[in-house]
């Protein structure tokens, strides 16, 4: 009895010994309640640090409504649950092996133009990208021509406001340097 | 509480009625108890709004959970510093601080402006008083009542949302609010002085310093934003193009365009109209930036509930705009310029250019944000507008309007001579160059980049070669020494040198922005003692050592925290500490989702950034996130510049003796010339 219950408590003991070694050694042991840490999290991949899926995933939109697109979702607000899922169809894509291109395409099939963090630049979706450089050329053109007129204007003025002046050549050379030094 | 806060209600409603309509009719009938009756209510008004703001904060300081709002936005625990920002946290309550702060700022208005200027006062007392009750109006006919009671009475309160308990969010919405809010002292005087038809230069006088108080407020509140959404968001960044942070800035692109363009008609009695315009619209901006926010129209982080609110502010909107436009083309004829433009290279013409740049970008920011209601409303397809596309149509323009800060001051008045060019651009034109070669020789290929740095060292060249040849001149002069002179420079003429300090300031942001397309990040799961290494851009690696996962509670919340050991090419350089917070209510509840802690080691040259995302199986081994971002806190020290150079420039003084009054513009553009013998 006494040895039976000696090996058994010796196996408890090498157990516990090599729990402890295993803890110490992996060095990760439970936290004292998970739950408090947020959604539990996998561990990274190699995939997931990838600069061309990240590329990819920097150009979708997440679908939970944060307005970041998928990347940035995934890597900020961890509480998320569409971003992991869409990077995971995104990795799934290019797993079939996919080019970049295919990846949004598909996603655009699936999600409509939405689905993107700016709009392609086709039909409509040119008036979004040039207007705002349209105008501000219009506008350009516009300022430049009623500079020139207003200039127009004050030299056909000048004549007759500017009153004659009996300063040699050499002072007024000097007064022009002085105007110029004033106004630097 | 609740009930003399509803009653204050009602009566700055009243008051503010009133208010409105005697200004109106003492401005337009010449009646004096009619004016003054207009002046009185305002103050009347303020005294109303404060005892509702008092009653508000001492139903959440008392935890009146009876109150809808102060059970939506606070608990029992929540931190007594948070308490006091639990009046703005919500909708309800931020539409009260609107009316209050507004309130105050009529006041203000009413007390601050000089006699010269009383006439617009009447007219002035019943916009801000008009403007003030449709806000109180929202609240209450539109289901936006702060004090609206429950059918019952919870034992704690939901608490406040866990990104709102930061202190940047303390600060941040206050300092836009008053930004926001104060833009329609500026407009008032606008729209009075288009009611009086007293259109000179008086009223330019009367609101450039508001206007300058307004952009001030909101420079503050959008740099604290920025701040906020870097420190608590965790997506490493400080600026998403978000609605929300677009309408924000929309107002001050076009406030800072009038604050250019109002020298022109100071100094020359030029563009009369496009000033008045500037005035009107940076109020109209403000009023649609409301909308946007409080509408849910446009989807954002930022937006309140989706409510009917929305609606009330457009209405309020279109009938501002449609009022505002047809006072002002009604008054066009009264609007003509007193002179014109001598030549096309002058300071004049460029800041034209400078207006041209700034409210282009204000237009193709709208337009961005618009656009995907445009689409949907045309198209019928949803589409996003995000970051990309705002990079990519505003940072050429960005980037022009960068030059145009350093070539403006460069340019003389009225007309500008060869010789003069040749010799005011040389310095800054050589550093521009030296500052390319120099980054191309250290290796960046970053066309974006080297454009800003480049014309960066351009800007900065320009504002140090105008401080020194102010100095110089001040030397030759009273034969002061150099930082005397400088002193002197900026105490007599803060204006023009605090400009320029805002100018430093806009170079620093934008080397501070450019910095960013420099940043590296990647995430790494570590177990304690494991660590994971970055290249930073700055050529040194960086490693980060996983210490451990520590759990506590901690006032209104559960935290984990994760400690990490940091090296910089081997060497220590501390610890940084990253949490989860699990926020729950007095009786130990969860009440949000848990959120994040970001630790942040900041530097001159990078910002070390690292997020914990969670933990694996409910071990110590957790995910994270590292992104080093450079130059960031150049982006802070920018904001603190700019803070400084618009309060040098707000600073009281520094200009001509007072009581000599505005001078007549065509005055002031002259010099006076003494020649004496060349030595």
């Amino acid at each position: 009895m006494t040895d039976r219950l000696s090996r058994r408590g010796f196996f408890w003991v090498a157990a516990a010994a090599a729990g402890a070694v295993i803890q110490d050694t992996v060095g990760a042991g439970r936290v004292y309640d998970p739950q408090r840490a947020g959604r539990p999290q996998t561990a990274i991949t190699a995939a997931d640090n990838d600069a061309g899926i990240q590329a990819v995933e920097k150009k979708l939109r997440c679908t939970c409504g944060c307005g970041l697109d998928v990347y940035t979702c995934r890597t900020t607000d961890f509480q998320c649950t569409y971003s992991p899922a869409l990077h995971k169809d995104v990795l799934r894509l290019a797993g079939q092996g996919k080019t970049a291109q295919q990846i949004i395409d598909e996603f655009v099939k699936q999600y409509g133009e939405a689905a993107l963090m700016a709009p392609p630049k086709h039909g409509f979706n040119l008036a979004g990208y040039f207007v705002p450089s349209i105008a501000i050329i219009v506008a350009g053109f516009f300022l430049v021509r009623v500079l020139r007129r207003w200039t127009r204007e004050a030299e056909a003025a000048a004549p007759a406001t500017v009153a004659p002046s009996n300063a040699t050549p050499a002072e007024l050379e000097r007064l022009r340097r002085e105007l110029d030094r004033l106004r630097g | 509480m609740g009930l003399l806060g509803h009653l204050s209600l009602w009566l700055a409603f009243l008051v503010g009625l009133w208010g409105a309509i005697t200004g109106f009719a003492g401005g337009a009938q010449h009646r004096a108890d009619l004016q003054q009756s207009a002046r009185n209510a305002t103050f009347a008004l303020l005294g109303a709004l404060i005892v509702a703001v008092i009653s508000l904060e001492i139903a959440i300081f008392r935890h009146d959970f009876s109150l809808e709002y102060v059970a939506a936005y606070t608990s029992r625990n929540l931190p007594t510093f948070y308490l006091w920002s639990a009046l703005y946290a919500g909708q309800k309550g931020s539409l009260l601080f609107w009316a209050t702060v507004l309130s105050l700022f009529a006041v203000l208005a009413q007390v601050l402006t000089s006699r010269r200027h009383r006439a617009y006062l009447p007219y002035v007392a019943a916009v801000t008083s008009a403007v003030a009750t449709f806000f109180i109006g929202v609240m209450l006919f539109a289901d936006a009542n702060p004090f609206q009671r429950l059918g019952f009475t919870p034992i704690d309160g939901r608490g406040m949302n866990p990104q709102l308990q930061n202190p940047g969010m303390v600060f941040h919405p206050p300092m836009l609010y008053l930004g926001y809010i104060s833009i329609t002292i500026p407009f008032a005087f606008a729209i009075a002085a288009l009611l009086t038809k007293k259109l000179d230069s008086e009223w330019l006088v009367a609101v450039r310093k508001w206007t300058l108080v307004s952009w001030l407020f909101l420079s503050i509140g959008l740099i604290l934003g920025m701040w906020w959404a870097y420190v608590e968001l965790g997506w490493g960044g400080y600026w998403a193009w978000d609605p929300v942070e677009n309408a924000a800035l929309l107002p001050w692109l076009v406030m800072t365009a009038f604050l250019h363009s109002v020298m022109i008609q100071e100094k020359r009695g030029m563009l009369k109209k496009w000033n008045l315009a500037l005035i009107l619209g940076a109020w109209l901006l403000s009023i649609f930036g409301t909308f946007i926010t409080r509408s849910g129209v446009i989807s954002s982080v930022h937006s309140f509930t989706q409510s009917s609110v929305g609606y009330f502010f457009l209405g309020f909107l279109v009938v501002s705009a449609i009022a505002s436009a047809v006072l002002y083309v009604k008054r066009l004829p009264l609007l003509e310029a007193e002179a014109t433009l001598e030549s096309m290279v002058s300071r004049e013409a460029s800041f034209l250019f400078n207006n041209l740049l700034l409210i282009g970008i204000a237009f193709s920011v709208l337009w961005g944000t618009l656009f995907p209601i445009l689409s949907e409303a045309i198209k019928g397809t949803k589409i996003t507008v995000g970051p990309p596309f705002f990079n990519q149509v505003n940072v050429p323009l960005g980037l022009a309007l960068l030059a145009m800060t350093g070539i403006g001051p460069l340019i003389a008045w009225r007309r500008a001579s060869l010789p003069n060019l040749r010799r005011q651009f040389a310095v800054p034109l050589t550093s521009c160059v030296f500052v390319l070669l120099i980054l191309l020789v250290a290796g960046m290929r970053d066309i974006g980049a080297l454009i800003a740095f480049s014309i960066g060292g351009f800007v900065l060249a320009a504002i140090v070669q105008e401080f020194a040849r102010g100095a110089r001149a001040r030397h030759r002069q009273y034969g002061e020494p150099v930082i005397v002179g400088l002193f002197q420079l900026l105490s007599r003429n803060r204006r023009r040198y605090g400009g320029y300090i805002v100018h430093v300031a806009i170079v620093l942001l934008f080397v501070a922005f450019a910095g960013m397309a420099f940043k590296t990040e990647t995430q790494a799961t570590l177990r304690p003692g494991e660590t994971a290494t970055l290249q930073g851009p700055d050529g040194h690696v960086y490693s980060f050592t996983h210490q451990s996962i520590s759990q506590y509670n901690a006032l209104n919340r559960q935290v984990t925290a994760a400690l990490l050991d940091v090296r910089r090419d081997g060497k220590a350089m501390g610890r940084l500490r990253t949490e989860k917070r699990q926020h729950v209510d007095a009786l130990g509840n969860p009440t949000f989702e848990p959120s994040t802690e970001v630790g942040i080691m900041s530097g001159l040259r990078v910002d070390l950034y690292v997020v914990l995302a969670g933990l694996v199986n409910g071990t110590e081994q957790a995910v994270f996130r590292f992104t080093i971002n450079p130059l960031v806190w150049w982006v802070w020290f920018g904001g603190f510049v700019l803070v400084i150079g618009g309060l040098i420039v707000l600073w009281p003084g520094g200009g001509p003796p007072p009581g000599t009054g505005p001078r007549p513009p065509r005055m002031q553009a002259g010099y006076a010339v003494k020649l004496e013998p060349e030595r």
